[in-house]
Formats: structure tokens, sequence, C-alpha cells
């Protein structure tokens, strides 16, 4: 088996790396993209954990991440489309304003 | 158990390598002369007229966004109907319920209108 | 075999981190999506070599099957895809990769190797957990969140289409259920009611 501190460390890696996206792109949906990818790797770390412990409930917390993250990127991208269409832009810098 | 994967393993590297070998192939004995009639956008034969980024209307991601929230709810079902036998009616209640509350939110869509195509 | 799994890992593990370090980087936000698709995959097989199936397939089902799907018609439906001409970072964005450094080695790196991985469970052994398991867990003592979870998605699929659905330029605030419907019906009984205008402005 491999060892479950490697699987620990490549979702550290692979966290970081959707820490860069966020902050670093100016690009909405690649914003998005990358709190996907967070997500995703907090569900690998829950897993490798499960599998290390042998007990369901790390599997279990995995079924409910997939459900908020699904609940997010719905919201947020029905977001980005209405603001999209009244601001022509993804930009997250230009969409500084609360009123449409 | 693991060893049981390792045979989808080969199939999916099998699979992979199927279409991927000849393309190599291809690309060391055919002759590369590139016009730009050759380089073109093909579509029907015809010269293709305008961008190729239309505007999609927004009922497209209505119907992705109703095909995930019903995803995940196929999820939640599986492992439930897995356990059934074991668990009696108060689990078909508990799901009666689940289902109740999601339907909820289809029954809203349905009479918002969004889901009828314009 | 065991050499074998950490060379199936390490390959993963590889395209895994190949694949997201392209979502970040590549201009062209079509590749983006197909690339974390490519990332979810492996992390898929990843969840297979640890021998969790069900996890796998609801990855593949849920995110490599919807969640892109729902980016992917975003993306059709904003329209700056090929990112030329387009500032992607910000100007300052060396700043922000000291921050996830910053995170990834003083917050992260030492509790990964000071924490002590080699120490068994303490409890008995026992199976792994299967999708009975799952299924009973779910009926039993994680019965609340199994609700709320389904709460939560009503919410979100009642709260995406008030916010995409609603064309903002021309009405002032969002119409309740019961107005919807109420409009529909008028406009329905007056379609009904002047069939005959309509026929003769065809024929003509």
């Amino acid at each position: 088996m491999v060892p479950v501190s490697y699987y620990v460390l490549l979702s550290a890696v692979l966290f970081t790396l959707g820490v860069v996206g966020v902050l670093t792109r100016r690009n909405a949906l690649i914003v998005f993209m990358s709190v996907e990818m967070m997500l995703n790797s907090a569900n690998l770390a829950l897993v490798a954990f499960a599998q290390r412990w042998q007990s369901a409930n790390g599997q279990i917390l995995v079924f409910f991440v997939i459900t908020v993250a699904a609940a997010e990127v719905a919201v947020g991208l029905a977001l980005l489309v209405t603001i999209f269409r009244s601001k022509r832009t993804t930009d997250i810098d230009e969409i500084n304003t609360l009123k449409g | 158990m693991l060893a049981h994967y390792a045979f989808i393993g080969v199939f999916f590297i099998a699979a992979a390598s199927f279409p991927i070998l000849p393309l190599i192939g291809a690309y060391f004995l055919r002759p590369s002369r590139p016009t730009e009639v050759k380089l073109d956008t093909y579509e029907c034969g015809l010269e293709a007229i305008g961008d190729i980024w239309v505007q999609f209307k927004v009922q497209y991601y209505l119907y992705a966004l109703a095909f995930v929230v019903f995803d995940i709810e196929v999820v939640f079902l599986y492992p439930w109907a897995v356990a059934f036998n074991q668990l009696g009616l108060f689990a078909l209640v508990e799901m009666a319920i689940f289902l109740f509350i999601l339907i909820g939110g289809l029954v809203y869509a349905w009479r918002k209108g969004a889901l009828e195509w314009v | 075999m065991n050499i074998l799994i950490m060379v199936i890992f390490v390959v993963l593990a590889a395209f895994t981190l190949a694949a997201g370090v392209m979502v970040v980087t590549v201009k062209n936000i079509i590749h983006a999506a197909l690339w974390l698709i490519a990332s979810f995959f492996s992390v898929a097989a990843m969840y297979l070599l640890m021998e969790a199936e069900f996890i796998a397939i609801v990855q593949v089902l849920v995110y490599v099957g919807a969640i892109s799907i729902l980016v992917l018609f975003a993306i059709m439906l904003t329209r700056h895809v090929t990112g030329e001409g387009v500032r992607q970072l910000y100007k300052r964005w060396w700043i922000a990769l000291i921050v996830a450094a910053a995170l990834f080695g003083v917050l992260i790196v030492p509790t990964v190797f000071n924490y002590e991985w080699a120490v068994q469970p303490s409890g008995a052994q026992i199976s792994i957990a299967s999708t009975v398991e799952i299924g009973t867990a779910f009926m039993r003592e994680y019965l609340l969140p199994f609700e709320v979870a389904s709460v939560l998605l009503l919410v979100a699929l009642i709260g995406a289409i008030v916010i995409a659905f609603e064309e903002r330029s021309t009405r002032r605030r969002v119409l309740t259920l019961a107005e919807e419907v109420e409009q529909r019906r008028q406009r329905n009984e007056s379609l009904r009611l002047a069939p005959t205008t309509h026929a003769s402005e065809t024929s003509e």
C-alpha cells in the first residue's frame, strides 16, 4: 500500500495549486475551477484518512463535500452568467459594484 | 481486490493506445504539404461565415443545473438502495422525505417555466 | 506488487499535479476546463488505488460527468474564451505566489512531516468501508445531515434558477412563483382569445 502521508502531501500540493489559482487569476471561471480543485484535494485527503483508519466516516463526509461543491458551483456560475449578461465581463477586478 | 482493477487498467491502456498509435504512425508516414485552403475550417464544404462563438441560451445552463442536482440525488440513492434490506421501513420513509424535498425543486423549476425551451 | 502500486501512484500523482498546474496557468478557458476534467479523472483513479470503489465511481459521475458539464456550459454562456488581449493575472501576482508558498511551507509541510504516520490505528481491524456501510450510516448516524443535504440541493436549484433565469433588464424585481404562474395564465388566455387575428396575419 502507498503510505497515507503521500496522499496527504499530494492533496496539500493540489490545495496550494488551487490557492494560487484563486489568488492570481482574474477570470472568475478559472477561480471557480480552482475552488473545485481545492475541494477535490480535501476529498482526496478525507478518503486517504478513511482508508487509513478503516472507517466509513471519512467517505461519508466526502459525499457531503461533493453536495456542497455542486451547490456552490451551481449558484456561483449562475451568478457569473447573470453578471456577464449585464456587465459583459468575467473579470473579478471589474466586478466591484453591488448594484447591477 | 486491487488486482481485479489491474485488468481494467490493462484494458484502459489498450483502449487508449488503439487510436493513439495509428495517429502517431500516420504522423510519421504521411506527407505534409499544407496550403491555406487545406488548413481552413471545414463546414459542410461551404465557406465558414462568422465567429464560432455564438451566444448560447441560458436554458442550456438551467438544464445542466437540474442534471447536476438530480445526479447527486442518485448518488445518495444508490448506497441507500444497496443497504435497504438491513434498514427496513424507516429508511423508506426517510428517503421519501429526501426525494419529496428535491421534487419540490423540480416543481418550482417547472412552474417557473425554466424547463421550457424558448 | 507493492512496487507496481507505488509506480502507478507516482504516475497518477504526477499527472494530477501537471493537470492542476495547467488549470492554473493556461490561457484558454476551455483548455483549463478540460485539464480540470483530466485532474478529476486521475483523482478518481487514485480512489480506486485506495480501494474506495464507490467514491471513485461517484467522482466520475458527479465531477467528471456533471460539474464539468456545468462549467463548460457556463463558459459557453460567457464569451471571452481564448483570453487573447485580456489581462489574465493580477499585477502583483508574485505576492499571491508568496502567500501560497507560505501557506504551504509554514502550515502544511510541517504538519505532514511531523505527524507520526507510522503508528497503527488503535481500534480493531474492521473491513474497509463498503457501500452497504455507507448506506447504513446515512440512515442512522448521519440522518440529519442527509436530509439537510437535500434541503441544500433544493436551495441551490431554486437560487440558481432565480438568479440565472430572470431577465433583470426588463423587470425591477424577481416575481414570486404565484405571480409568474398568474402572468403565464393571462398570456395564454389572451393568445386563446385572439387566434383569428393571428391567422389573418400569417395568411397575408
